[in-house]
């Protein structure tokens, strides 16, 4: 974790990444590994003590306190030396309240604001202790699509506005991708790859990342001499040194072309497709019974029943 | 030609909820039958005396010392009640040992029990020759047949409903709520008064009104504990039984009626502190 990044902690459900999260905050004890803060052994300190920003799913907020008495809070809860004079608190939380774009909602209870008001509300909170480290667990898990989408690029705003460290659980790939710096996929409780977006996409560490990061079509392949064959038919698709036999060989909707049965890699039967931005989906029943899912340009519709042959024009292989 | 709509006076707003007339009116019927016939008869029957005889009965100084330990020790003990009631129900919610679901039905008892039945068992008790006034007699400390012993017996009545009331907010606290709160830098202590507490307070007020109620109004158990002493360990109740053996009718309803209507104040002020706090908490 590199200081003033945005880093997506990504991965399927039960992957581990909240308790990761809850980890790294202090709310759980880690069984054995070692939190390092800049430096500082943290592994032992107390939530209280940790400087951690935590902004949860479902907000958390004080229902019974004012939005500009819950981003104060944690001014409030400190020891007095440290603790900032009034009017200090109240200069901070009219800054903060003024970055969430809610000044006027100074005086509202949270249980009249909306899902995205009471999160930015829960952000502010969280920012307004300076946290070492701003931990967001799904922040966005609770909220309708249009609403997910304006706070994402919100949250990208506000980072590149404060160089705020800043962790955030995800199970949403666009999310993760568009949003942070370094994308940390996490399978089944273990680090799979750390990497920008563009390097996880264009050079996956395995097959399960890859698979987590978006829609694929999984095919059984042979790697012989460098290249990839499919059904027998060669694929522009290079092997990595070493890898020969059996292999499997993975390629997303828009790696997939619609071709003459003589150049087909894979054959099947149109099910059903659908328009979505400018792109049109196809869903293909394969032969041996899986679906895959095609890409296209918006053309003319293939009818249900048709049958198709497909042609693999990218993609990434695995050993089996 | 078709009448145009017009819209019409309602009672309420309509609702997919079926049958508002019938339940409605059930509610008023039931509501007038059992609860405020009574009391209505009650009033009527005093009404003969006039407010200044209702007055003088008030007045009389041993129902005004009546009323006085009535009201007083309730209100003492309802406050002890709500304190113990709300640890008694923090540690049955929060914490998980062994044991716990048979203290949850312990808590229950004081419910269930004839009022006589607990009037003896604390009788004995506390008398100075029972197990814990013994004790307590040692100390210079005498239970039993004091303004104490109805204190205790109303704590004992009253405990329950402290309890039951604020058990099932404490089971709903979020434990995000205190983790958010722990990560801001809040020690324990700070968490529990600024987070934990105040969602609290209606309900703890609910259970306060309760066991108010309850020690005001019971008999059973303390009129064994009491002593019943004129002017100093005599409850209105029992004043009240006392003048209906003296066939004063008049006398005895009387004094139900002013026990009536502090009562009723004393309720009505504590619902609208508790709507003042619902609204100050920001939830309906």
């Amino acid at each position: 974790m590199r200081a003033g990044e945005l880093l997506a902690l990504l991965g399927p459900s039960g992957s581990g990444k909240t308790t990761l999260l809850r980890v790294i905050a202090g709310l759980e004890l880690p069984d054995r590994g070692r939190i390092i803060f800049g430096g500082d052994d943290a592994t032992r300190l107390p939530v209280q003590e940790r400087a951690v920003g935590f902004v949860f799913q479902h907000y958390a907020l004080f229902k019974h306190m004012s939005v500009a008495e819950n981003i104060a809070y944690g001014l409030n809860a400190r020891k007095r030396p440290g603790r900032p004079d009034k009017a200090e608190i109240k200069r901070r939380v009219g800054d903060l309240l003024d970055l969430i774009k809610l000044s006027g909602f100074a005086d509202r209870y949270p249980s009249q604001l909306s899902g995205g008001q009471r999160q930015r509300v829960a952000l502010a909170r969280a920012l307004a202790v300076e946290p070492r480290v701003l931990l967001l667990d799904e922040p966005f898990g609770a909220l309708d699509a249009q609403v997910r989408k304006d706070l994402r690029r919100w949250l990208r705003e506000i980072h590149d506005r404060t160089g705020q460290t800043t962790i955030f659980v995800t199970h949403d790939q666009d999310e993760a991708l568009e949003l942070s710096d370094r994308v940390a996929v996490l399978d089944k409780g273990r680090l799979a790859q750390v990497g920008t977006p563009d390097e996880v996409q264009e050079a996956p560490a395995s097959a399960t990342v890859l698979k987590f990061l978006g829609d694929t079509i999984e095919v059984e392949a042979i790697a012989e001499g460098g290249r990839v064959f499919v059904n027998g038919r060669p694929t522009p698709v290079a092997a990595p040194p070493g890898l020969v036999g059996p292999v499997k060989l993975y390629a997303r909707p828009w790696q997939l072309r619609f071709a003459e049965p003589e150049h087909a890699h894979v054959e099947g039967v149109v099910r059903t497709s659908y328009r979505t931005q400018g792109r049109q989906r196809i869903e293909v029943d394969r032969a041996e019974g899986k679906t895959v899912v095609v890409e296209a340009a918006n053309s003319a519709r293939l009818a249900a029943g048709r049958p198709v042959g497909l042609q693999i024009v990218g993609g990434h292989v695995f050993a089996d | 030609m078709p009448e145009p709509l017009r819209p019409r006076r309602r009672l309420m707003q309509p609702s997919v909820i079926p049958g508002f007339g019938l339940a409605f009116g059930y509610m008023l019927t039931c509501l007038g039958l059992i609860v405020l016939l009574p009391l209505a008869a009650l009033v009527a029957r005093a009404s003969g005396l006039g407010l200044s005889g209702i007055w003088e009965v008030a007045t009389d100084p041993r129902v005004a010392a009546a009323l006085k330990v009535s009201f007083g020790i309730s209100i003492l003990a309802a406050l002890t009640a709500s304190t113990f009631g709300f640890l008694v129900a923090w540690v049955l919610t929060r914490y998980d040992f062994p044991g716990r679901r048979v203290v949850d039905a312990v808590v229950d008892l004081p419910f269930a029990l004839p009022t006589a039945v607990a009037g003896i068992a604390l009788a004995s008790l506390y008398a100075p020759n029972g197990l814990v006034g013994a004790q307590l007699a040692k100390l210079g400390i005498q239970a039993a047949y004091t303004p104490l012993g109805i204190y205790i017996a109303m704590v004992f009545i009253g405990l329950p409903f402290a309890v039951r009331t604020v058990q099932p907010l404490i089971v709903e606290i979020d434990r995000e709520i205190e983790e958010a709160s722990a990560t801001l830098g809040a020690d324990r202590l700070h968490t529990l008064t600024r987070v934990i507490l105040p969602p609290l307070i209606p309900a703890v007020l609910t259970g306060f009104a309760l066991a108010f109620a309850r020690g005001v109004g019971e008999y059973g158990s303390i009129i064994f504990i009491a002593g019943n002493l004129p002017y100093v360990s005599e409850i209105a109740p029992l004043l009240i039984v006392i003048k209906l053996s003296e066939f004063d009718y008049k006398g005895a309803c009387a004094i139900a009626v002013i026990m009536l209507a502090i009562s009723f104040a004393t309720l009505l002020a504590i619902n609208l502190i508790q709507a003042w706090s619902r609204r100050r908490f920001g939830y309906v």
